[in-house]
């Protein structure tokens, strides 16, 4: 049915089994958005936030999907500005998914503000001393750089092609993109950063609170270097899971050992800068506002060992993993490391917005829980929906893959040789 | 103009609330929903209970009541919220927040150590007839904004005004208190310049070392109420007594 409408040299599914495929997704969409709308019609008392957790589930998921997508601009400034050939191969699905990423997590965001229509008021009265004015702007603008660079690719569509006017337009556009790639870049690089912030900066938060140079404590620096560490594991998961939904191959084996490479080195460069960080924390930031680290690690569930698995467990081991020639040439290692990569720096999300709210500050508080409603737990489920949805799309009707042509017509030949042989025989 | 601050002796608090109840009634802070729960409730101050962590009959109780305590310096909440909705008056050093202008992104809450922000979960109802009890001095806040104790402020533009209707450039101190001030009835909070407050013997902040220049001052003559209220941090040993 929709035949015309997917690229030439590729094979998808009968357009009944994509259907199928997105049906159960496009009711979970529906689910999430109602439980929005909830939130939105009754108000935040919808969810299982409180005084005291200000910030739940959804800045916690936020925080990491916006960490995830990251491969987005990361990509893109190794294969723009340091001319990384290899990744033209997943250029294209990165900015999908970084769209995606960023603009379910500013969905959210919407959805968890208290008075919605007034976010342009951060636009007109900024406060210049706030981490959450730069997130904003530098968010804004780059949704915004995101969706301008998910343009060509929407119109590189077999059937939009057949439009001269839209032909030339993407050619002009395409123009563009070392342009739009250092922008990204640029605003990518400060917003990672002034998330990092957004808690660094907390001085009422001991738990939370980093030193740093100039205005930006160190945790702005440690969000820029996570994110550029996982952006690329996230890049290896998500294409070695369409590849087997799909059961196609997408792109050459040498295209995942360069992202594993990449996302190796700087994720050991990460674990290191990260384990002095908590050093300096424990020894002079942390005691020199009154607190000594101890204290946290006191309340269960919050343990020390949370800091070991992330730092470790979840740091260093995928790291020498994806460091290793020798594992990163087995599939099954390097896409375990890579997922045990992005579960690092979900987790280290967790610790920086749940934890940090969870632990009393006063020496009369208590120490308190959260669980989300599932108003919250729905709501993002809505933007998994939405992702999964715009993906698929964009999979099936666009090119996201280049080299899976080329990788097919090898494929077809191969078997045809195979098969030639065994008639020889 | 003077800086305010208050001082609150904690030997005198009896922890009867009333201070609570003033503020709430001054300021138009509606009844909780049914279904809101401790932390979901509106308490522009709050009265905590202390105790020495001994068994019967060495145990002993205080009453610590918290507030906003208009930090001084670096205010953390104005200086994280993303649209300039705290204003922090340099000549009276109260911490305001415009409501009006809030976005209600909550992240003032996470930076205020002292848990003194409060968000409008529900919007504000009032039992039928009880709104003909609303203070006109106070706009009453609208669901998705953060608001908190500013000192009665609309009892200080009161004064201002009545100041200004008499020809006079500052108020007479007697005609500016705030209601928890005034109902206390054991003369527990003191009000007025904030460097009377610092001069109180026996005098601590909250959290002192955190650097925020607090200006609430708590006193008591109780060396273990000054060691358990000026603490950083709850200990895990103290919390289970």
């Amino acid at each position: 049915m929709d035949k015309e409408l997917i690229a030439r040299g590729v094979k998808r599914c009968s357009t009944g089994r994509f259907l199928l495929w997105i049906l159960p997704w496009v009711g979970l969409l529906a689910f999430g958005l109602f439980a929005a709308a909830l939130c939105l019609v009754k108000g935040l008392n919808q969810t299982n936030m409180d005084n005291r957790f200000a910030f739940g589930l959804w800045i916690f998921l936020d925080l990491t999907v916006i960490a995830l997508g990251a491969g987005a601009f990361f990509t893109g400034f190794l294969l723009y500005i340091l001319k990384v050939k290899e990744l033209k191969a997943v250029i294209n699905s990165a900015v999908v998914i970084g769209l995606v990423c960023y603009s379910g997590a500013v969905t959210v965001l919407a959805v968890d503000v208290g008075q919605p229509l007034r976010a342009w008021f951060t636009f007109w009265y900024p406060n210049v001393h706030s981490m959450l004015t730069e997130v904003t702007f530098c968010i804004s603008c780059y949704l915004t750089v995101l969706a301008i660079e998910y343009v060509p690719i929407v119109l590189k569509n077999r059937r939009l092609r057949d439009v001269p006017h839209l032909m030339v337009f993407e050619h002009e556009l395409h123009k563009l993109v070392y342009v739009l790639a250092g922008v990204g870049t640029f605003l990518s690089f400060f917003h990672q950063g002034s998330l990092g912030g957004l808690y660094g900066v907390l001085r009422g938060r001991p738990f939370a609170f980093r030193e740093g140079l100039f205005i930006w404590p160190s945790t702005f620096f440690l969000f820029i270097l996570s994110a550029a560490a996982v952006g690329p594991s996230f890049l290896i998961c998500i294409t070695w899971a369409v590849e087997k939904i799909s059961r196609k191959r997408l792109v050459r084996q040498e295209v995942y050992r360069v992202l594993a490479r990449i996302s190796g080195l700087l994720l050991a460069v990460y674990t290191a800068a990260k384990s002095i960080d908590t050093l300096v924390w424990i020894n002079r930031t942390s005691p020199g506002a009154g607190f000594l680290a101890e204290q946290y690690y006191s309340w269960r569930p919050f343990g020390t060992w949370i800091l070991l698995v992330e730092i470790i467990g979840c740091g260093l081991v995928p790291a020498l993993v994806l460091l290793s020639p020798r594992l990163r040439q087995s599939t099954r290692w390097m896409v375990a490391a890579a997922a045990v990569a992005c579960c690092g720096v979900a987790l280290n999300r967790f610790v920086l917005t749940v934890q940090t709210l969870a632990l009393p500050t006063l020496p009369f508080d208590e120490f308190l829980s959260y669980v989300p409603s599932w108003q919250e737990v729905g709501t993002f489920l809505a933007v998994v929906a939405y992702g999964v949805l715009v993906y698929s799309i964009s999979f099936r009707y666009f090119r996201l893959f280049p080299q899976e042509r080329e990788l097919r017509v090898e494929s077809a030949a191969a078997e045809a040789e195979a098969e030639f042989e065994l008639v020889e025989r | 103009m003077k800086r305010y601050g208050m001082s609150i002796d904690l030997d005198k608090c009896n922890g009867c609330g009333a201070c609570m109840v003033a503020c709430a009634v001054e300021n138009n802070i509606p009844a909780a929903p049914e279904n809101a729960n401790d932390r979901k409730g509106i308490t522009w101050i709050r009265v905590y209970k202390i105790d020495n962590g001994e068994a019967w009959p060495e145990r002993r109780t205080a009453f610590v009541p918290v507030l906003c305590q208009q930090c001084g310096h670096d205010t953390p909440c104005a200086h994280v919220c993303p649209q300039q909705a705290v204003d922090v008056d340099a000549k009276t050093g109260i911490v305001g927040q415009m409501t009006e202008r809030c976005l209600g992104c909550r992240y003032c809450m996470a930076a205020c150590p002292y848990h003194a922000r409060y968000f409008n979960w529900w919007d504000p109802k009032w039992p039928a007839g009880m709104e003909k009890t609303l203070n006109p001095g106070a706009a009453p806040r609208m669901r998705g904004v953060v608001e908190k104790c500013n000192f009665c402020q609309g009892r200080l533009h009161a004064a201002q005004e009545r100041a200004a209707a008499t020809g006079k450039s500052e108020i007479d101190p007697a005609d500016y208190v705030p209601a928890c001030v005034e109902a206390c009835p054991t003369g527990a909070i003191r009000f007025g310049d904030v460097n009377d407050a610092a001069k109180q013997p026996d005098s601590f902040r909250l959290l002192e070392k955190l650097g925020t220049e607090p200006k609430i001052y708590y006193r008591s003559k109780r060396e273990w109420v000054r060691k358990v209220a000026s603490a950083p941090g709850r200990n895990k040993a103290v919390a289970n007594g």
